[in-house]
């Protein structure tokens, strides 16, 4: 079996309604090879892995495993053929161990022998140097700690393919390299390895061969060693683009916001932010950066009227008044009511910005169906929003009474911002906005956001691309486990600083619930 | 994994999401969903009873619609169960599982109950009649209102909630019965005020259902404007699709789900009136007769668009009647009619997944070739 490739698809097609999410794909992996499967999102790659791993079937084409033609109908033929995929999102019971969930629905035959179990487990995790606890339960460890579980629990099942599906979109830099050392590891002992990413820096650095997918139709496979990053993006979008966001300079930034130790818990009485203080100012694009689940999300929600902080001031100063308004524990529809002109782009679009089932005319609504003082609705207004945002923002959608849930997930974006934007806002908070966007659609955003510092708003930009922050914001609030662990200038720092800056706080932490959290934050 | 190779073949179907389907599509659809079910209905029928299918469809349509009085009557029972299901719609378009229609109603019921038997002599007919539909709508809306409080505070459980505030009317419409019952003792209410008709709901032209029937028609439409074009039906539709975008464009979602709640036991309340008053001038458990459930069925089954919700309740109060007409004309036990009902709605349901999905069968071909 040298010479047969571990896996091989031909002519594999899905298709979902009308769209076409896999059209006729031909791959190939071979045993002691990592193939980077590169795409934009949308464009089929999570679908062509959920095929291989049996969760969905394809509608033509066929699977070979060594030389053999197979059908997967399910995850357990899958397991079957050795094949074992690591999904985004993990799929463990958070009140078992790591070991436990390891022996979770196995059914190998044997009597369930926990302690066995645990051992086997640690015999792969010291094979491939994981570095994990087996008897922790899996509610106490960090995402990427979670994220080992799930690889050990593959490995554990006997499965020789693997499929990692953006494995790197939680982890920090440090724990990429980390995971990738183990991946690396894993493909010299002869397994085949197909790790998905949208990330081009990290299939050059990891990756044997690369093969790329472009709306669902399979572009080509290159050799990472004869590629580059121009070449790659061609393949992924079709085209040539430039990747420079431009950044202007500041003009003469004020204070808008100024957030004064602020702290929050959250409903299990968690302590969330702590002692949380820094400004935003006008004409001054301010990023956060931070693992995903560092306080992101109660700090913004926090300062747009949704969590009630403990302590702490949130004060906003008024440009055209010049009065300061203190918005903590303040409803967001007091806060509106005051004059603030408050704009947010949550991280949920279609469970918080956005209601999925309701049609684009209505989303735009939400901010405004207070209007008039009459008990009805008047749906003028939002419709030529609506068809205005449509037009300027090229939002792809076949009307406004098209609900939101129908449009691909950069289209319900603009829809999104297009509506925060519309308000002219004086401060501008966006959580994720290209999230899950394809390149161009991500530029779309940049460059609002961009147009938006300009006119003299004070945008707030939470991201997770450390490439893109440093392009695109002025100064960057790096926080760690609830802590604003620094403030940096975005011209000056280094990827790797902010990487820093952001494990800083997990040390941070320990040692402050050692110490009963004396020492103070630089 | 040689030995797999037999065992592992394509399915021969599998399931995949449709695109939205264009409306006549999906009517042809549920059209031919009941086709089938009458069909299937028909050689279930046969086989069962060795009557001829055909003439127990006529004996069908000859029960719901035969003669005036039974079109009335088909009139009179539309009605009510229309007017349950346009009460409980705005609970559930908020996703608030209200199971508790069939309380509520009993709960404006007996408000109505309590005023003509206690001040049936004592009021003038027309403040009388005021003062029953003020008590039954604040009864249904009480009723309502109770487990909307606890779920708007302490997030308990609607379901559970509004069903046992069911039981609980029950008991006290036993109580109650047995209070004032005639003669005394018996458990039994009886026609209330048989002599003075004091707090009966005035007859239109002769027509004892009419003005039931007039009143719930113009509920529907005030209902449909109220959920599409209102405010409050807006911030009913946001609340129910997603509490967190509620939350964040600044609704009280507490104050939402007390009004909403409010409003779905008040029309509850009404429906009693409409009973107790218009047509049964008497209460007994019995009153709402498992409406406030069947009108969750009318009100999904339109997509909680009330004036689908016409076409839906007719289509069940049919199915009762007809099938209630065949039991008794072929001889045939009760459960009968149960059991075509049930063929029938089943097959309705059922076609909502072929709207969502279609089946996509093993090619031959390839067969073929391996």
């Amino acid at each position: 079996m040298t010479a047969q490739p571990a896996i091989e698809l031909r002519g594999i097609t899905k298709t979902f309604g009308h769209v076409v999410a896999n059209d006729n794909v031909n791959l190939e992996v071979n045993r002691g090879e990592i193939l980077s499967i590169l795409g934009e999102n949308g464009s089929g790659k999570t679908t062509l892995m959920n095929m291989i791993s049996g969760i969905y079937f394809p509608d033509h084409g066929s699977i070979f495993i060594d030389g053999q033609e197979v059908v997967i109908r399910s995850p357990k033929d899958a397991y079957r053929y050795r094949i074992g995929m690591v999904h985004q999102h993990f799929k463990l019971v958070d009140v078992f161990s790591a070991a436990e969930n390891i022996a979770l629905g196995l059914e190998d035959g044997e009597k369930f022998n926990l302690k066995k179990c645990a051992q086997r487990a640690q015999a792969i995790s010291e094979q491939y140097g994981f570095e994990i606890d087996l008897g922790k339960k899996i509610y106490e460890m960090s995402v990427s700690e979670k994220q080992t579980v799930e690889i050990i629990k593959v490995l554990y099942r006997g499965a020789d393919i693997l499929i990692l599906d953006e494995p790197t979109a939680v982890l920090t830099p440090q724990e990429t390299q980390k995971l990738f050392a183990v991946l690396r590891r894993m493909r010299d002992d002869g397994k085949a390895i197909i790790i998905i990413t949208h990330k081009l820096h990290e299939v050059l650095s990891l990756s044997d061969r690369v093969s790329v997918l472009c709306k669902g139709k399979y572009v080509g496979t290159v050799k990472t060693s004869e590629t580059n990053e121009n070449q790659l993006t061609e393949m992924m979008v079709g085209k040539k683009v430039t990747l420079n966001i431009g950044r202007s300079e500041p003009k003469d930034p004020q204070d808008r916001l100024v957030i004064k130790g602020l702290n929050c818990f959250n409903r299990a009485g968690v302590q969330i932010l702590h002692d949380v203080s820094f400004s935003a100012r006008s004409g001054e694009i301010l990023g956060i950066a931070g693992i995903a689940g560092s306080g992101q999300r109660e700090l913004l929600e926090a300062i747009a009227g949704l969590q009630h902080p403990a302590s702490g001031e949130i004060l906003y100063h008024n440009p055209k008044t010049g009065a300061i308004d203190n918005l903590r524990n303040k409803t967001p529809l007091q806060i509106r009511e005051l004059g603030v002109r408050l704009s947010f782009v949550p991280e949920d679009r279609l469970g918080m910005g956005l209601v999925g089932n309701m049609d684009i005319v209505d989303n735009m609504m939400l901010r405004s169906y207070r209007k008039g003082k009459t008990a009805f609705l008047s749906r003028k207004q939002p419709k030529d929003l609506a068809e205005s945002i449509i037009r300027q923002l090229e939002v792809v959608t076949p009307n406004a009474s098209t609900p939101v849930r129908q449009l691909s997930g950069g289209n319900v974006q603009k829809v999104l911002v297009g509506r925060e934007i519309s308000s002219s806002p004086t401060v501008l908070m966006a959580a994720y906005p290209v999230r899950g966007l394809d390149i161009n659609s991500s530029y779309i955003i940049y460059n609002l956001l961009n147009q938006q510092k300009e006119r003299g708003v004070a945008v707030i930009f939470v991201g997770e691309d450390l490439d893109v922050l440093l392009e695109l914001c002025d100064r960057i609030l790096v926080i760690g486990s609830g802590y604003i662990t620094g403030i940096v200038d975005a011209r000056t720092t280094t990827k790797e600083e902010i990487g820093l800056l952001m494990t800083k706080a997990v040390s941070h932490e320990t040692k402050g619930s050692e110490k009963g959290e004396t020492d103070e934050k630089q | 994994m040689k030995n797999n190779k037999a065992t592992a073949h394509e399915p021969l179907f599998h399931i995949a999401k449709r695109d939205a389907v264009v409306w006549w599509k999906a009517w042809l659809i549920r059209l031919l969903a009941l086709l089938a079910a009458l069909i299937f209905a028909g050689v279930v029928t046969f086989f069962l009873t060795k009557e001829n299918p055909l003439q127990i469809y006529a004996t069908m349509f000859d029960g719901a619609l035969g003669t005036a009085r039974r079109r009335w009557s088909l009139g009179q029972n539309l009605a009510m169960l229309l007017c349950i299901s346009l009460a409980v719609t705005p609970a559930f378009k908020m996703r608030f599982w209200n199971i508790g229609a069939e309380g509520q109603v009993l709960a404006g019921g007996l408000a109505t109950t309590a005023c003509m038997i206690l001040l049936g002599d004592k009021l003038p007919s027309s403040v009388l009649l005021l003062v029953m539909v003020v008590t039954s709508i604040l009864a249904g809306a009480i009723w309502a209102l109770i487990p909307a409080f606890f779920k708007a505070h302490w997030n308990t459980n609607e379901t559970l909630f509004t069903l046992m505030m069911n039981y609980i009317i029950m008991q006290l419409v036993s109580f109650f019965a047995y209070i004032w019952s005639v003669p005394k003792g018996s458990g039994q209410i009886g026609v209330i005020n048989r002599s003075t008709q004091a707090g009966w709901l005035p007859k239109i032209g002769g027509q004892s259902y009419l003005l039931n029937i007039i009143i719930v028609a113009i509920l529907t439409i005030l209902m449909y404007i109220y959920l599409k074009y209102s405010k409050h039906g807006y911030e009913i539709s946001v609340v129910g699709e997603s509490e967190n975008t509620a939350r964040y464009i600044g609704i009280n979602v507490k104050k939402v789900i007390l009004r909403t709640l409010f409003l779905s036991g008040a029309v509850c309340g009404v429906a009693g009136l409409l009973l107790v008053a218009g047509t049964d001038h008497t209460i007994t458990r019995d009153t709402a007769g498992g409406r406030g459930f069947t009108a969750i069925l009318v009100s999904w089954l339109a997509k909680f668009n009330p004036l689908f919700m016409v076409v839906t309740s007719f289509l069940i109060v049919f199915l009762q009647k007809g099938a209630t007409q065949i039991s008794t004309k072929f001889g045939l036990n009760d459960s009968f009619s149960d059991i075509i009902t049930g063929i029938i709605i089943f097959f309705i349901i059922g076609s909502e997944f072929f709207i969502q999905y279609t089946l996509k069968f093993r090619s031959f071909k390839k067969e073929a070739n391996a």
